[in-house]
């Protein structure tokens, strides 16, 4: 894949949302978060019982500092949304906006993380990192601090570290020493630099990098490694289920001692030893050209694609979105022999260019490219 | 044990400049064969060393019948025997100990040593210290929660309040605090923490300064609120009233945004207090405790009578105790709109009185039927005792130590006094918080009004960094400390020629702090060696030589980083009068921002990445994102 195809791929993703049709908002009352787990709770017979939600929208009509979404952060019952003009605070019903008139680094909110053990919320932005802690915004820029580039793609928490990817290498801030580590082509196996993505653990950091695999670090012996695809730059899939599906990697969620990947090409499981890769023809993927994964365990995962959203539960997928030619809210259900059934419902996300998701219980947030919607489980 | 204050002035004018002399002699002595001598252990003018206890902080135990003084000077607890002020044990813990406190059983006494970097753990049946902990940079206060389950350690250096397992010492967590992170105070119901600052958050060059009160919520261990303190860059304890509805904070609001020209003038400071909480409403009020001709200079520790009637202020710099009517203080600022932090008429409405004590007046504790108010000298070595029905000193207790006026010790009272200024409005401590610098810029009146915008630069182990000033206009400490500073900043009487000389030994005897950038055994990690090469380097990374001049360890050389020259390095702005500007040394640079002579780089980073457009400030601009944060890296172990 040439540079240039990739800088247009990245102009798709950060348009989007002015590029593509609104769909049709559905109910904007929020209603008070849910708790639980989307275990046991099923659709109609008949075809495999997947989570349905009722979805409530939200656009700049009720609130939103703006309609293009490009993350977002449970954190408790506040809500966080990173959008193209602002960090939006969803709390107690009411909608608040940090701009850089607050000391946020840019208006352009990319990426979020949540720091457990604080409560600060770090958002990666296109101009720079910010942490919110109580109110307060600390700003951290390429030129005063060891930030490697001010276009921050992700972050991601992890103890004292805070683990970035940015437009120009991935890099680590150390909370306690104040230090700074660049990882780049310098000292990594990465051959770009674009990383788009990061998901920390105690154990092992990955990155996802655009045109240059998945990245992996091993904390404990601080190694680096790395994934590509076994067919190398091409959309071709020679190799199938024997490594990373795609170079153009753009999220990585890894948890349980499980990487999932996202490309642009298709989407990728490694367990440690094993590799399943995830392809429109042959799983129930919307759309190879994947924005998020986010996984829920070992063994299910939640897709963020240009054609909706799809949830996997290990063997069967579901997608959420209004359809792609009516604008309608849809569900289908394919179930382990590819056997796809419409799921009436009566909402969906709001738009089916999606780009984050994060989970509150048993609920679903997801940003858009037009809106963020609130999937509530319906029991 | 209940005596008066020593006197300074119990030398012939030739013994006190002989023992001057010979004293200053042993002291560089000193200086030269140990620079980490303690600089609590004084030389005296006969060249005995000698320990002064510098009482900063009390404690009763519950039922009164001990009082616990955390003594920084003499790095100990010392107990006494409240009946008697006999001591019961002076029990030893780390190096400069600022701030202590009982573990809600009373079973425990936490002592935080600001240069150990550690917590020392004191059994108060035993009193016998079981656990020394370790914990961020610089440790000023702790407190632990009334659940017994977290200890929370305010870091001054690494602006962050430490969490700790209060039962192992096993840190959790650091929550980000304010620049200078220091005291930190409970709720009367033990729900939130409230902790205060004694450095400027960082701001944009010659921004309004802001600090704030950073609120923990106690059970969550989290930051839940920040309380903005405009205009505020030094904050110090909090205290609140019993029924927790009103809490009082002690600050410093700097007037560094206009020109210091005229003390008479207006003033340098406001010395003042915030008022937050349910009695104030949602946003703090700040008022003043100064009054023309009465000024509470560096207002330090505040206790509020059980019965809401009385604040009680210790103000270090004007060597007493100011008493507030709190129903009037209430009522003024129900009644007046602010702003009236400058208002020299505004305290008339709520002080009582002045009280003097001793030098350096720091920390205060009620006796348990509130009927005495103790105050711990920090620089007499003595406890004014307080009668809270009459607001007059009933006794000054005299804690054991030298008796005699050090060298030093006369240094160091001439250096936290505001009785040398005009209206004794301020002094040195001012702007070196603890000897150490403020984190602002000021506009001095020698350089012409608006010209030459400066940085104010700490004074940890200045000798061999001469000359002074941005400019290099001072060749040694006698001047600076001395004309320029009584002519531009005291705008009042002269200091004697010993006075100076002691002042000046105080100064220059200050060591450098700990840096915590740098390991216990010298070794550098791979960045900090890539830092230092970077740093030495003579050949860029084409390969082109880089001019003597134009490389970092020429101008930035020898020990203490500095070559003790003026350079051009190409920052000099529309406002200054010279781009020609002293080589500042390194000395625990991390610590000091902002940087350069005019505070406009916030970080060490923007030196580089801002000012530095043409190389003269070194050649840089070769340099990687990678390899820049190698020299910062080294630098810090500077």
């Amino acid at each position: 894949m040439k540079k240039t195809n990739s800088a247009i791929l990245v102009a798709v993703f950060l348009l989007a949302g002015s590029m593509l049709p609104t769909a049709p908002r559905a109910g904007a009352k929020a209603k008070p978060p849910a708790v639980g787990n989307t275990k046991g709770v099923r659709a109609p017979s008949a075809t495999p019982q997947m989570p349905r939600f009722k979805f409530e929208n939200f656009t700049t009509a009720n609130g939103l500092p703006d309609n293009h979404v490009y993350s977002v952060l449970v954190d408790g019952d506040r809500i966080w949304v990173g959008t193209d003009n602002g960090l939006g605070l969803y709390d107690n019903g009411k909608w608040k906006t940090f701009t850089p008139k607050d000391g946020l680094a840019h208006r352009a909110v990319l990426s979020l993380a949540l720091d457990k053990r604080t409560g600060d919320v770090w958002a990666g932005t296109m101009g720079g990192l910010s942490r919110v802690s109580g109110g307060r915004i600390d700003t951290y820029t390429q030129l005063n601090s060891g930030l490697s580039n001010d276009v921050v793609y992700g972050v991601s928490i992890e103890g004292e570290n805070v683990w970035v990817a940015t437009a120009a290498g991935a890099c680590r801030l150390n909370l306690a020493t104040s230090e700074w580590s660049l990882y780049n082509e310098r000292n990594t196996p990465m051959n770009e630099i674009w990383v788009y993505g990061v998901s920390a653990a105690a154990d092992k950091v990955y990155y996802a990098v655009w045109g240059s695999g998945l990245l992996e670090y091993n904390q404990r012996t601080k190694v680096w490694d790395k994934y590509d695809d076994p067919d190398g730059e091409t959309e071709m899939v020679l190799f199938k289920d024997q490594g990373l599906i795609h170079e153009i990697t753009t999220s990585v969620s890894y948890l349980d001692n499980v990487v999932w990947a996202a490309t642009y090409f298709g989407d990728s499981r490694y367990d440690g030893r094993y590799w399943h890769n995830f392809l429109t023809k042959d799983s129930g993927l919307p759309s190879n050209f994947t924005n998020v994964v986010k996984g829920v365990d070992a063994n299910r995962a939640w897709f963020g694609t240009d054609k909706g959203l799809a949830y996997f539960d290990g063997t069967n997928w579901a997608v959420y979105r209004p359809s792609l030619s009516t604008g309608k809210p849809e569900m289908t259900v394919r179930d382990a022999q590819g056997k796809i059934t419409d799921v009436p419902v009566t909402s969906a996300p709001s738009h089916h260019y999606i780009l984050n998701i994060d989970f509150q219980g048993s609920d679903i947030w997801v940003a858009t490219a037009h809106g963020l919607s609130h999937g509530v489980l319906q029991h | 044990m209940i005596g008066s204050l020593p006197s300074a002035h119990v030398f012939s004018l030739k013994a006190r400049v002989f023992t001057t002399l010979a004293a200053l002699a042993l002291l560089f002595l000193c200086v030269g064969l140990a620079p980490n001598c303690r600089v609590h252990a004084q030389v005296d003018r006969s060249g005995e060393r000698l320990t002064y206890a510098s009482p900063v902080e009390m404690l009763f135990s519950p039922e009164g019948k001990r009082l616990y003084v955390l003594c920084q000077g003499s790095d100990q607890v010392r107990v006494l025997d409240t009946g008697t002020f006999q001591e019961i044990k002076a029990i030893h813990v780390g190096h400069i100990p600022r701030g202590f406190s009982f573990s809600p059983d009373v079973a425990r006494l936490y002592v935080a040593n600001t240069w150990d970097d550690t917590i020392s753990v004191i059994d108060t049946a035993s009193l016998e210290v079981v656990a020394t902990w370790p914990v961020g940079a610089e440790p000023t206060n702790v407190v632990e929660d009334h659940a017994g389950k977290y200890l929370f350690v305010t870091n001054r250096i690494s602006n962050d309040v430490a969490v700790l397992n209060a039962q192992t010492g096993e840190e959790v967590k650091r929550l980000a605090a304010g620049r200078g992170a220091s005291y930190i105070t409970p709720s009367p119901d033990g729900s939130r923490l409230y902790v205060t600052h004694v450095y400027p958050n960082p701001a944009a060059q010659r921004g309004i300064p802001e600090s704030e009160i950073t609120v923990i919520d106690t059970w969550r261990a989290m930051v839940t609120e920040r309380i903005p303190l405009h205009g505020i860059a030094h904050g110090f304890h909090i205290a609140f009233s019993a029924d927790g509805k009103l809490g009082v904070a002690a600050t410093l609001h700097p007037k560094n945004l206009i020109p210091l020209a005229h003390l008479e003038h207006g003033g340098a400071f406001a010395d003042t207090l915030q008022l937050f909480g349910v009695d104030i409403g949602p946003a703090p009020i700040e008022v003043p405790l100064d009054e023309l001709e009465r000024y509470a200079a560096r207002p330090f520790a505040i206790a509020i009578a059980p019965d809401k009637s009385r604040l009680y202020v210790t103000d270090g710099g004007s060597e007493n105790v100011t008493v507030i009517d709190i129903p009037k203080l209430l009522h003024f600022v129900r009644t007046h709109k602010p702003p009236f932090s400058t208002d020299l008429a505004a305290s008339a409405n709520y002080v009582i009185t002045r009280i003097t004590v001793g030098n350096d007046p720091r920390g205060v504790a009620f006796t348990p039927d509130s009927a005495k108010l103790l105050v711990a000298n920090r620089l007499s070595d003595t406890l004014s005792v307080i009668d809270t029905h009459t607001n007059r000193v009933a006794a000054t207790i005299s804690l054991d130590g030298p008796k005699a006026l050090s060298v030093l010790r006369h240094g160091e009272q001439t250096f936290y006094t505001a009785r040398y200024s005009f209206q004794g409005q301020i002094g040195c401590a001012n702007c070196h918080i603890d000897s150490t610098f403020d984190g602002l810029t000021w506009d001095l009146e020698p350089d012409g009004f608006g010209r030459d915008i400066v940085d104010n630069r700490p004074i940890e182990d200045l000798k061999g960094t001469e000359p002074y000033k941005w400019n290099g206009g001072n060749p040694n400490l006698p001047t600076e400390c001395g004309p320029r500073t009584e002519k531009y900043f005291w705008r009042s009487e002269n200091y004697d020629d010993l006075t100076l000389t002691d002042l000046v030994t105080y100064v220059r005897s200050l060591p450098s702090r700990p840096n915590r950038w740098r390991s216990a055994d010298g070794d550098l990690t791979p960045s900090q060696e890539r830092g230092r090469a970077l740093f030495e380097r003579a050949q860029d990374k084409f390969g082109n030589p880089i001019p003597q001049a134009n490389r970092c360890s020429y101008c930035h050389n020898g020990p203490k980083g500095t070559s003790q020259k003026s350079f051009d390095v190409g920052t000099r702005k529309l406002t200054d009068n010279s781009g020609l500007l002293d080589t500042p040394q390194l000395t625990n640079i991390a610590l000091s921002a902002p940087y350069l002579h005019d505070g406009s780089a916030t970080t060490l980073e923007q030196i580089w990445t801002i000012f530095n457009p043409e190389d003269k400030h070194g050649r840089t601009n070769d340099l990687t994102k990678d390899e820049l944060n190698d020299l910062i890296q080294y630098l810090r172990t500077r």
